[in-house]
């Protein structure tokens, strides 16, 4: 570089800089896209575990179809009735939805369209607080207040682990996840669209009603399906108050117990002895396979509506 | 225009013309608003609720052991029962994830952002792949974790250990770091980037001293919100096999529990009528909980705050 001379024209290695710092440059490039794959590997790696996990299932029940089917779920007879966990994670589910999601849109409504920027900035921190809070203290407040308080006052059941409380307390855990989502969408919605609506004279409700909210739907559909994929993987609020513990008869009313595709799942992995083989063990891969691919199905519609929303806008 | 949807068109003028023509005003939005902030009071009222809940009934702990609930470990009587062992667990999990999954999350960022050209199919690939992995159950990773760390790595975990719960909960959380500090550094101005290029930098030394700087309060948000995330899960912990039962000692590679465990296990238990039962001890153990994922939750949110407001301004 140094015998540079207006005589000698540039080469393309004077533009390059040295080689040192050339390399360190490769060298990073390689570096972070290693870091990069290892997301994939872990996808891969979850995909193969279950997979293998599954097939050994179905291999150690000799691919007996009759077993998935039975009264209930009963790992420890080699029962495995399918329809026992589907219905009892759908039962719980609902319910969880029926409360989620006019209150996580409600909320989203009222942040977005309705609250001044004073009122915003102190509740919208608020809701974050709620979307924090782990799940393990979600379950001990169905236990000691949901079930007692309220569910057993209301229905008063049978038992008071049920999936009514079980439903409810994962209701709880996603409302910040429906409100998010929703005021996300909403606040997507071009100003415009309000201001032409108030312009030709309609009112703050009719504005809200007929203009924001069919504009933001996709959104709003987006945060309901991401909502019901979570609370359809949610775990500790299931298996600490839905009333079964691991095993149980097949079961659809809300204040019946019941069990969920998560509880099946992390009692088969905490059984007494962890000697890991056998059907019953196995069965965790399998239901495990299950219920990724259902979350994974969701995850994918309500991605692809999320993405609506960027695009219109 | 062709960006309204026609819908809004029909529905913009349907109730144009409706509220030209109708006598009463009002009614219909003084409901809506009644509705919208009863929904707001519940979901406040909810958590509330909770709070309160936890507090109360930690209070008999709190005022008869102190600080020795902090300190004690793990007991068959809840007068005696303190949360040590889970303490303990649980920050050994959360300095996994900030050893493990911060420097891998943001260089995938860095990569994904920087040196990775947006059409490529890799690149593509890569982000499909990091939503999805978001968007994957707790318990899967358990699952996960079970198999890898627990069977495959045993060598190096030593089977149900600690070390094999910090990894575990060090994939879980990695999405999470991955996606926020993709944001941040994709927030940062593309100027300065050409301001470092213009003076012969390399793509390296643009990122280390310019972008990343620029994006740090972004990149920081995200590694509190994961290790709040982390701190928080029991789900993997109970597949992988953290005990709820009774603990020798503190130790890396022996059995071992975290504060979550320690709660999951308490709440279940049968109570035996004392002044202080175990629904009580569970509740402190929330309270704890709570203050450290709540602690961390407010810091990023704080952060953020912060951030997009010094934003607004440039």
């Amino acid at each position: 570089m140094s015998e540079l001379s207006p005589t000698t024209p540039l080469t393309i290695d004077d533009l390059l800089g040295d080689r040192r710092r050339r390399s360190k440059e490769r060298r990073t490039q390689v570096l972070l896209r290693v870091a990069a794959m290892v997301s994939i590997v872990i996808s891969v790696l979850i995909l193969f575990v279950l997979v293998r996990g599954a097939i050994n299932f179905l291999r150690a029940i000799d691919f007996d179809v009759s077993m998935l089917s039975d009264t209930g779920w009963f790992t420890r007879r080699d029962r495995y009735d399918l329809r026992t966990i589907v219905v009892g994670t759908l039962v719980i589910s609902a319910i969880a939805m029926v409360v989620a999601a006019p209150l996580g849109i409600g909320t989203a409504v009222y942040l977005a369209e309705y609250a001044s920027p004073r009122v915003r900035n102190v509740l919208k921190p608020i809701v974050e607080v709620l979307a924090g809070i782990p799940s393990v203290v979600v379950g001990y407040f169905a236990l000691r207040f949901i079930a007692p308080e309220l569910v057993d006052r209301l229905f008063n059941p049978a038992k008071s682990q049920n999936m009514l409380v079980a439903g409810l307390g994962i209701g709880v855990l996603v409302i910040p996840i429906m409100a998010s989502v929703c005021e996300d969408a909403l606040r997507a919605v071009p100003g415009s669209l309000r201001e032409a609506s108030y312009g030709i004279g309609a009112r703050k409700s009719s504005t809200v009603m007929r203009v924001v909210l069919p504009a933001a739907v996709s959104g709003i559909v987006a945060a309901f399906i991401i909502a019901t994929s979570r609370a359809i993987g949610e775990t500790l609020v299931a298996s600490m108050a839905s009333g079964l513990d691991g095993s149980g008869k097949f079961a659809w009313r809300p204040t019946d117990p019941g069990l969920t595709m998560t509880g099946a799942m992390t009692n088969a992995a905490g059984g007494t002895d962890n000697v890991a083989a056998g059907a019953s063990f196995e069965v965790l891969f399998f239901v495990g396979l299950l219920l990724f691919l259902a979350t994974l199905a969701l995850n994918f519609v309500g991605d692809r509506f999320v993405r609506r929303v960027r695009q219109a806008y | 225009m062709a960006l309204v949807p026609s819908s809004s068109l029909r529905h913009t003028r349907q109730s144009v013309e409706s509220a030209l023509h109708r006598k009463d005003r009002g009614g219909a939005g003084l409901a809506l608003q009644i509705a919208l902030l009863a929904s707001v009071l519940i979901t406040l009222l909810v958590l509330f609720t909770l709070l309160a809940r936890v507090v109360s009934e930690a209070m008999p702990v709190i005022t008869n052991r102190g600080f020795e609930f902090l300190t004690d470990s793990i007991a068959s009587e809840p007068e005696k029962s303190g949360v040590w062992p889970g303490l303990y667990g649980s920050f050994l999990i959360g300095l996994g994830v900030i050893v493990i999954s911060i420097p891998l999350g943001i260089a995938t960022a860095i990569y994904l952002e920087e040196y990775a050209t947006s059409t490529s199919r890799l690149s593509r690939w890569l982000v499909i792949n990091i939503r999805n992995l978001a968007g994957v159950p707790a318990v899967i990773y358990g699952v996960l974790g079970l198999v890898i760390f627990v069977g495959w790595l045993k060598p190096v975990t030593q089977g149900k250990t600690v070390i094999a719960a910090a990894l575990t909960l060090a994939v879980l959380v990695l999405p999470v770091v991955i996606i926020t500090a993709a944001e941040a550094i994709r927030s940062v101005p593309q100027g300065l980037r050409e301001a470092g290029y213009g003076v012969g930098a390399t793509k390296w030394e643009v990122t280390r001293d310019h972008t990343l700087p620029y994006a740090m309060p972004g990149i920081l948000t995200g590694m509190m919100l994961s290790l709040a995330r982390a701190l928080g899960e029991a789900a993997p912990l109970i597949l992988i096999g953290a005990i709820t039962g009774f603990l020798p000692a503190t130790s890396l590679t022996g059995k071992f529990t975290a504060l979550p465990i320690l709660i999951y296990r308490w709440s279940g238990l049968p109570t035996d009528g004392g002044e202080v039962d175990w629904p009580n001890v569970a509740a402190a153990a929330s309270l704890v909980l709570l203050c450290l994922v709540l602690f961390f939750n407010v810091a990023a949110i704080a952060l953020r705050n912060r951030f997009e407001r010094r934003r607004v301004g440039t």
